[in-house]
């Protein structure tokens, strides 16, 4: 089973870019399902339908879209070997622009807007910096010259990454990405299958639903806005 | 690498049937023309070339480069593509100034830029009335300063043997130094254009319709007479343009005086 998973900025277009995608995966006769995972709402499992592939939706709900992936993936795999496929896309929300989502195996797509300017890619986190694969969209809307300079920007993020300029309208770069997935190694052992990079930090009483504000009500591991990090507690 | 020529193997319409132009080869000096209506696939042909296609787009196109298949290096690469592309749309968005960014080109193309900012900007002024300078932010030029800018770039940062240009007419600017300033040191030129007065400067130019190639026309020696009086007329309308920015008030006296061709 190859796993693909595609992480990016909200409105990048990683749905749009993923539809052409599979467009071109079936013409190669790969059987692909996808799962998208999102906090609150998505209609985006209507879209992947219309393309025939199974669908399958996951709702965070206040939890980190990324993590609600990752406690999920051996059931996620599960379900898309049920459905005889033999490539399972996961594109998930990923909101704090610090996720981590890629697994060792997988094929870790990032798909960002170049009309985001230059300065977005040094903003976000491993979800770029540990990608295989960077999609960059929407460089038909600024000059060339533009796009030739958020793409060194990417390359400083993550000088590994191969990088496609793409177009979530006509699907234009898509059939690159699909070769790239056809060429991607398969997860055999998911039971040892580590991530690329932890994931961001978010041990403390808010995470479980402390609504105070003061400080003498915070605990666990609680960073200062001098960098000072402490835990609190027992 | 040296390219000397660039070869379109006509693929099919939008209906699929046939282009009618099987195959159409531009060499290197030669400024070409694509016409036709919106919608009949001139920016898809331009698309085509910039990704060095091979039958793998919706027109089933392919092109080859001194008539060899490019290597998957050259098509995956940007930076060994060495297509310069001009699009319709021209807005800036990065939040730095004219100079750091010009710098960051050069640095994303992997050339010096010591110097190249204030040559860059000298060109991009030729070409425009409204004087561009190093400290500017980027996202105050006005539609031909950022075209002018791009021209310019275009010709010294991303001097590359291909240069495609689309629309280059939208933005009153100086056309025909634009296109001469384009196509210097034997270059490979494509223009989309609906403006007459870029049509006739190429020395042929295809016909599209309904996403495919149908005709070639060679510009012929009165095309080229009429050319040069619609640019008279062109730079006229451009002075024109200028006193009416400036502030100026124009008179019948105006057409009268300046306008050779009138």
């Amino acid at each position: 089973m190859k796993v693909v998973i595609v992480a990016g900025t909200p409105g990048a277009g990683k749905t749009s870019v993923m539809t052409h995608t599979i467009k071109q995966l079936q013409k190669k006769g790969k059987k692909t399902a996808v799962i998208k995972i999102d906090c609150l709402y998505t209609d985006d499992d209507v879209r992947y339908g219309k393309l025939g592939v199974p669908t399958l939706i996951g709702l965070s709900k206040d939890m980190c879209p990324d993590h609600f992936a990752i406690y999920n993936i051996e059931e996620m795999v599960e379900w898309a070997k049920e459905q005889n496929t033999d490539t399972l896309i996961i594109e998930t929300a990923g909101l704090c622009h610090r996720c981590a989502p890629y697994t060792k195996n997988s094929l870790g797509v990032c798909v960002i807007d170049a009309t985001s300017g230059p300065n977005t890619p040094r903003k976000v986190g491993p979800f770029l910096t540990s990608a295989d694969v960077v999609a960059i969209t929407k460089g038909d809307i600024i000059s060339q010259a533009e796009r030739e300079v958020f793409r060194e920007r990417v390359l400083e993020m993550n000088p590994n990454c191969t990088i496609y300029d793409v177009n979530g309208l006509s699907g234009q770069g898509c059939a690159e990405i699909a070769e790239e997935i056809t060429e991607a190694k398969d997860i055999t052992d998911l039971e040892n299958e580590l991530l690329r990079h932890n994931a961001p930090l978010s041990v403390c009483t808010l995470c479980v639903g402390e609504t105070r504000i003061a400080k003498k009500y915070h605990r666990g591991v609680l960073r200062r806005i001098d960098g000072f990090t402490k835990y609190v507690g027992e | 690498m040296e390219i000397t020529e660039i070869k379109i193997i006509g693929g099919v319409d939008k209906c699929g049937n046939p282009e009618n132009v099987k195959e159409l080869i531009v060499k290197k000096g030669e400024i070409f023309g694509v016409v036709g209506p919106t919608g009949s696939g001139k920016s898809n042909l331009i698309s085509d070339i910039e990704q060095l296609s091979q039958g793998d787009t919706v027109s089933g196109r392919k092109i080859m480069i001194n008539n060899e298949v490019p290597s998957s290096d050259m098509r995956r690469d940007p930076r060994k593509r060495r297509i310069a592309q001009l699009s319709q749309n021209m807005n800036f968005l990065a939040d730095m100034t004219v100079e750091e960014f010009l710098i960051m080109h050069a640095k994303s193309r992997g050339i010096n830029s010591e110097g190249l900012v204030d040559k860059v900007i000298e060109l991009a002024n030729n070409l425009t009335g409204e004087p561009i300078k190093k400290d500017y932010n980027l996202t105050i030029l006005s539609g031909g300063q950022s075209r002018s800018l791009m021209v310019a770039d275009v010709a010294v940062i991303s001097d590359s043997p291909i240069v495609l240009i689309d629309e280059i007419e939208n933005a009153g600017i100086k056309k025909h130094e634009a296109l001469e300033l384009l196509a210097g040191y034997g270059k490979i030129v494509m223009v989309i254009t609906h403006d007459p007065v870029l049509a006739l400067m190429t020395n042929r130019r295809v016909v599209m319709k309904n996403g495919a190639m149908t005709e070639i026309i060679e510009t012929s020696d009165e095309e080229k007479e009429v050319s040069k009086r619609l640019n008279d007329l062109d730079g006229w309308m451009l002075s024109m343009r200028e006193k009416v920015r400036h502030g100026e008030k124009l008179s019948i006296g105006d057409i009268q005086n300046t306008c050779k061709t009138c």
